[in-house]
């Protein structure tokens, strides 16, 4: 048994590097989902301290709308900035009708009210999209569905095309709010806001302004994921749950850091098919991935509540 | 009402003692639609002028700034009563975003500088609401840092980590890159060495008669408050009790006991000695 547990599986990596390869690949490439899907959260929390549950939906939304409009004729070019437009919509909507009058409740009333937009949101998909299964438009997007095959030592790895499109695209999109935040004005703005919310309004920092911004920009996250997870798995709403998989995530990561986000993501993402394959399924019949995320998390809530890249509280003494 | 002019951000002269750059008419603000904390306070700010709100704790101070600066909303709190003109505009239907657009804007009471930002970050976000392009803003900092040549030092690192003078000095300097005509300065000695305190208010009266920048300012501190300011307001409970130029006030026995601390024994407030009537200033 112990011979099973701290000795074969690394073994066995050793000894089929090629196989240990693409293991960490397929790992990899759910963990840059994830870690974009937190980036949504880490945002939205950082600029209003609203834990936004809807982050889940937004991503199914976003990849019917898309899908929806490309069945109705619109060319998938087209589409793809017409759902950018729609999630603006739906941000400003939200900042309107939920946030704005709900300021200055108790966070728990905004936790509850992203509940509410969560089930308003399943609902209306349901109603517009309907509710059966759709097939993501990849092609018609210009993603190649090809793969590359390689043979390192002597073994066998396979790329498939839209998984390295898919990770060099999230690699572009982080790169690039990283620079939105950190560069320009508005994110200035967003950071400031995190840090201290009555000063940000007394330099004059709208807050309507830089609400409606931020849950924007976690809908453009919503339709990055929803592109590339529908590749993989079809449009349905079950996808709404690999939402949840960022929470394991934001618990490793912190919710107010957004390079913990990335970490924990790439993390949690090959950690668990590392698991998977050389402890679960020899060992439990396999299926951990569902399970093992939230066990990790509850390791390192014990030891380190504020997570493991969380925000260094700065307290002067 | 005549505290002297010191200088007016469009150079012309003066008019006289009319020309008031903010006038707050009998406000009344209660917090949470049941706690009265303002029962009916009117001050005056002249253009260019620096004007002190002083008072204990609790006296309503930084209640008065806030209901200025229209931050009051954010905390639940509500002006009943009597209204606010900025610059010949209500305050009332404004967001706080617009005024500090409109040139007025609140440094508020123990600093809150953002943290994780740093010192030049902070100053940025200053300019915030400013439509007039990078070169100006650049020209702003360049001014900020002469004014503060520690801030210069600083200026890479996280403001978190910085002393609390130099936190004071970076809201200053953050309320400064709005390109202000007015501000309202809460409190700006809380936690201070004494040194450091006499340090930023000569640089706020530096402010005040190179830029030209009005000043509203809530003190505790009345001695340091009453040598920079050219007129004073006490408050007691939400009430002003007792108003007049800062030397007379210097000179008035009772404010020297109460808050001085200089003279005789056992009376602690306006209450126990005699009845200040409140003024109506808003029928004269």
């Amino acid at each position: 048994m112990l011979n099973q547990i701290f000795v074969k599986p690394f073994v066995d990596m050793v000894s089929a590097p090629d196989f240990l390869l693409q293991v960490v690949w397929e790992g990899l490439v759910s963990g840059v989902l994830y870690a974009l899907i937190a980036l949504g959260f880490v945002l939205i929390y950082k600029s209003s301290r609203i834990f936004n549950f809807a982050q889940g939906i937004m991503v199914v939304f976003a990849a019917l709308t898309l899908v929806g409009l490309h069945e109705n004729g619109v060319p998938a070019l087209l589409a793809l900035p017409l759902t950018l437009v729609v999630m603006y919509l739906l941000a400003m909507a939200i900042e309107r009708v939920v946030l704005r009058p709900l300021v200055n409740q108790p966070d728990i009333i905004l936790f509850m009210a992203t509940i509410g937009i969560t089930l308003f949101l399943v609902g209306f998909g349901e109603l517009i999209f309907g509710g059966e299964n759709k097939v993501m438009i990849t092609e018609q997007l210009g993603i190649p569905t090809g793969s590359y095959t390689f043979e390192p030592w002597g073994g066998l790895l396979i790329l498939e095309q839209k998984d390295i499109t898919a990770v060099i695209g999230a690699i572009v999109l982080v790169l690039a709010l990283l620079l939105f935040l950190n560069r320009s004005k508005m994110g200035r703005a967003i950071r400031a806001l995190g840090d201290d919310h009555q000063a940000a309004l007394s330099v004059g920092i709208s807050l309507s302004t830089i609400w409606v911004l931020v849950w924007f920009i976690a809908g453009i996250i919503a339709l990055a994921t929803g592109i590339v997870w529908g590749a993989r798995a079809g449009v349905s709403f079950a996808l709404e749950v690999i939402a949840y998989k960022a929470l394991p995530v934001l618990m490793l990561g912190g919710l107010e850091s957004v390079s913990g986000a990335i970490i924990g993501g790439l993390m949690i993402g090959i950690l668990e098919k590392l698991f998977e394959i050389y402890w679960g399924q020899p060992l439990m019949g396999g299926n951990t991935e569902t399970w093992f995320a939230f066990v990790l998390a509850l390791f390192v809530l014990l030891f380190r509540p504020q997570g493991l890249f969380g925000e260094r509280i700065i307290e002067r003494v | 009402m005549n505290a002297p002019v010191t200088a007016q951000p469009g150079g012309e002269p003066i008019k006289g003692d009319v020309d008031a750059i903010l006038t707050v008419n009998n406000i009344e603000v209660i917090y949470n639609h049941v706690i009265l904390v303002l029962k009916g306070i009117s001050i005056n700010v002249p253009r260019g002028g620096i004007v002190a709100i002083l008072g204990a704790n609790g006296a309503g101070k930084t209640t008065t700034l806030k209901a200025i600066s229209n931050l009051l909303r954010a905390e639940r709190g509500e002006v009943t009563k009597g209204n606010i003109v900025f610059n010949g505009q209500e305050v009332q239907s404004l967001s706080p975003n617009d005024l500090v657009r409109l040139g007025c804007i609140q440094v508020m009471e123990g600093r809150h500088c953002f943290g994780h930002l740093t010192i030049e970050e902070n100053l940025m976000t200053g300019a915030y609401t400013r439509r007039d392009g990078r070169g100006a803003v650049s020209a702003d900092l360049d001014l900020v840092y002469d004014y503060f040549p520690r801030l210069k030092e600083r200026r890479r690192s996280q403001a978190g980590y910085t002393s609390g003078g130099e936190q004071q000095m970076c809201a200053i300097g953050r309320a400064l890159m709005s390109r202000p005509t007015m501000i309202l300065l809460d409190e700006p000695s809380m936690g201070l060495a004494p040194q450091l305190v006499e340090e930023i208010f000569q640089i706020v009266a530096d402010l005040n008669a190179k830029e030209g920048v009005s000043i509203l300012l809530a003190e505790q501190n009345t001695n340091v408050a009453l040598k920079y300011a050219t007129y004073g307001y006490i408050l007691e409970s939400g009430r002003v009790v007792m108003d007049g130029s800062a030397v007379e006030l210097r000179e008035n026995e009772d404010v020297k006991e109460f808050y001085l601390g200089v003279g005789g024994e056992g009376r602690k407030s306006f209450r126990d000695v005699k009845h200040y009537k409140r003024r109506k200033r808003w029928l004269t």
